[in-house]
């Protein structure tokens, strides 16, 4: 891919990516677009787990070893701006960090394929209903049709869809994963993302596994109206399925996730946890802001807010995900025993 | 216990037509695409007045200016686009949660506060009863006056409303009521407080609970279904909507400004949305469509009320003739496949 055609898609993601429009401001941008213009949004595709093998450190290896980071992958300049503290940070050393500021500790938004890699142990990610695709349902055209828009994404990402769900393990736990990607049209919420959620929910009641979700979106893909709306009660109706049936549900909310994810499956798992500085809310802050007419407080709406309030049981560092997430499913199995 | 009415308008306050009555003759404000019709309304009107003082015999004329009305609205009702739509769901004089109160309830008993916060106005429940069909009200409540409108905040609902919402359903659950829920929305309310109490949260834990709720519950969109605002009340085993009513992700000027960068395009987005009652039905994403009187619930407001009480009785009949089990199975069936074409996603393996 050239660096014109990553550009290019760079740009599309922060202009065009569906969102609802508690994310946006008037000229339709995600706060995350416009802090992040200086980054361009990941264009990796999705490749192999395999890719990846002799990046993994020994098990004696610190915490920072388990990002298994594929540097090759991110794109754009040397430089990138950390949109929490503003500081100027040279690209390998923040890829050697898993994409956390080494100067405040900031989390950037990542990719659904890495997050996969760096979640999983190696070699146990095998990915379910790949293959469903969006359908413009509603012939809806703006600058361009929705149909384009979604042919063009796929091309771009390599991928059908913003969801990525499948099976694997976590330090040896089985578990159900399911990743939104934020580079797929804002990460954001139409038919086939709610019915990965639910298909996801309902592979965890059959295998008697753990679900474990980590969600990054601007809310409702609202090219597909109220198809999309609806998501939000069926992502509902199947993790109320699964909680009858004893499941275990754990979602991870990292930057940003906002709008119809937030009101639905991703705020009411067993355990919300969130990445340091995430940003989640409803309604998303310059709506707020130009609803109010006023400056918003200092960390309004990150994770650290949030905890605060009593909205979450924890925020853990990305450097400790997998060990959180290990001992967590732990508790978990006396609910269901793993297979 | 009993209080009065909360979208009673206050003595003096505001030009409130009486109840059921069309909106002033003459009146300036209103649609745009109603002009033509106010316009004969108008002169309709003045040709009455002007022959009350005389024993001129004008019967033939308002006769025929009367059929040119009625001509006229059935032209423009006819022609109605998707934003038009719209902007009759909004109208001024279209009934609210408090008009359905005092139109069409045999009684009434309001309950307050959501037993943690607060207790948001923008939220209207209680203890119903229509002939001998009890059951518990929730709606959003939009007001009627410019006070009760600002204490409502134009029916956008704080995270309190939405719990308040539940703890009522619970206890209609608990007293084996079912559940009529009336949404006239622009939105959940977006804010500092609401997002500090937990906005999102709210309204996901509603979605899920009502799930689980072991009663028959009827939503009814009455007016603007605006998005996830709408569906914290929004889960039901019949999701109706009214002709006019409108139901959708985003509000159409929050879509053009986002996807067109422009204002001036809301129709366009309007449009675009299939926000309507007609499009949601083919989408079979609504049960049912419950018709308007000609021109518009504004137009006839008593008639339009009267149509949602019959409903309200007809529906509820149904669903008390299944058994609660069945119930809850075809209510979480009916959003688990929400709008899929038939054999479009695979089943888990
Ligand atoms: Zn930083």
């Amino acid at each position: 891919m050239s660096a014109e055609r990553i550009q290019g898609g760079s740009k599309g993601v922060q202009l065009d990516s569906a969102a609802s429009e508690e994310t946006r401001d008037s000229q339709g941008r995600t706060p995350e677009s416009i802090r992040e213009e200086s980054v361009s949004a990941p264009e990796d595709k999705p490749e192999e787990r395999e890719d990846a093998a002799g990046e993994a450190g020994g098990a004696e290896e610190g915490k920072r070893r388990r990002l298994r980071w594929r540097k090759k992958e991110l794109p754009g300049g040397l430089w990138l701006k950390c949109e929490a503290c503003a500081a100027t940070i040279y690209r390998k050393e923040l890829e050697g960090k898993g994409m956390v500021c080494p100067s405040c500790g900031f989390h950037f938004t990542l990719p659904g394929a890495e997050r996969i890699r760096m979640v999983l142990d190696e070699g146990t990610w095998e990915e379910f209903y790949a293959d469903l695709a969006s359908l413009d349902r509603l012939e809806f055209t703006d600058k361009i049709s929705y149909a384009e828009k979604l042919q063009r994404t796929v091309e771009r990402t390599g991928q059908n869809e913003a969801l990525l769900c499948g099976t694997g393990e976590i330090e040896n736990r089985p578990v159900v994963l399911a990743v939104l990607d934020f580079k797929f049209l804002g990460g954001s919420m139409g038919e086939v993302v709610g019915e990965k959620i639910a298909l996801a929910c309902e592979l965890a009641r059959k295998r008697h596994r753990p679900l474990v979700i980590f969600t990054s979106s601007g809310g409702a893909r609202m090219h597909e109206g109220m198809l999309s709306l609806m998501q939000m009660a069926k992502t509902c109706a199947a993790l109320r399925s699964l909680n009858e049936a004893g499941g275990f549900s754990i979602c991870v909310l990292t930057n940003p996730t906002t709008g119809g994810v937030t009101a639905s499956f991703a705020t009411v798992c067993d355990l919300t946890l969130a990445e340091p500085g995430a940003l989640i809310g409803f309604a998303g802050p310059r709506v707020i802001a130009t609803t109010l007419k006023q400056e918003l407080p200092a960390g309004f709406q990150r994770a650290e807010f949030l905890l605060e309030k009593g909205h979450l049981d924890a925020i853990v560092e990305r450097a400790d995900l997998r060990d959180t997430l290990a001992r967590l499913i732990d508790y978990g199995r006396a609910a269901w025993s793993a297979e | 216990m009993s209080e009065a009415p909360p979208d009673k308008p206050e003595p003096g306050a505001g030009e409130r037509p009486a109840k059921g009555a069309s909106p002033p003759r003459g009146a300036e404000t209103g649609p745009e695409f109603e002009r033509p019709i106010r316009d004969l309304e108008g002169q309709l009107a003045e040709l009455q007045e002007l022959a009350g003082g005389t024993q001129l015999d004008i019967s033939s004329e308002v006769a025929a200016l009367r059929a040119r009305l009625e001509a006229a609205i059935e032209t423009t009702y006819s022609e109605l686009s998707p934003w038009d739509r719209v902007i009759v769901a909004r109208h001024p004089e279209r009934p609210v949660a408090g008009d359905y109160v005092n139109a069409i309830l045999d009684d009434f008993i309001e309950l307050h506060g959501d037993r943690s916060y607060g207790d948001d106005r923008a939220i209207l429940t209680g203890l119903a009863r229509i002939d001998d069909e009890r059951f518990m009200l929730i709606g959003h409540r939009k007001g009627r006056t410019t006070k009760e409108r600002l204490a409502c905040n134009f029916g956008c609902a704080h995270p309190e409303g939405y719990r308040k919402a539940l703890h009522k359903m619970r206890l209609a659950e608990k007293l084996g009521l079912p559940i009529v829920t009336l949404i006239n929305t622009p939105g959940a309310y977006p804010g500092i407080g609401a997002e500090e109490r937990g906005q999102a949260l709210a309204i996901a834990e509603n979605i899920l609970a009502m799930f689980g709720l072991r009663v028959p519950i009827l939503v009814i969109v009455i007016g603007e279904g605006g998005s996830g605002g709408a569906l914290g009340i929004g889960i039901g085993d019949r999701v109706l909507m009214m002709e006019y009513a409108y139901y959708s992700v985003i509000s159409p000027e929050g879509c053009a400004a986002i996807l067109w960068k422009d204002g001036e395009r809301t129709p366009d987005a309007a449009a675009s949305l299939r926000l309507t009652s007609a499009d949601l039905e083919r989408l079979e994403l609504v049960d049912g469509v419950i018709p308007e009187p000609r021109g518009g619930a504004h137009r006839d407001r008593e008639g339009a009320m009267q149509t949602v009480r019959a409903t309200i009785l007809s529906e509820l009949a149904g669903l008390r003739r299944l058994e609660t089990d069945e119930l809850l199975r075809l209510r979480r069936e009916k959003f688990r496949h929400a709008g899929a074409i038939d054999g479009r996603f695979p089943t888990c393996p």
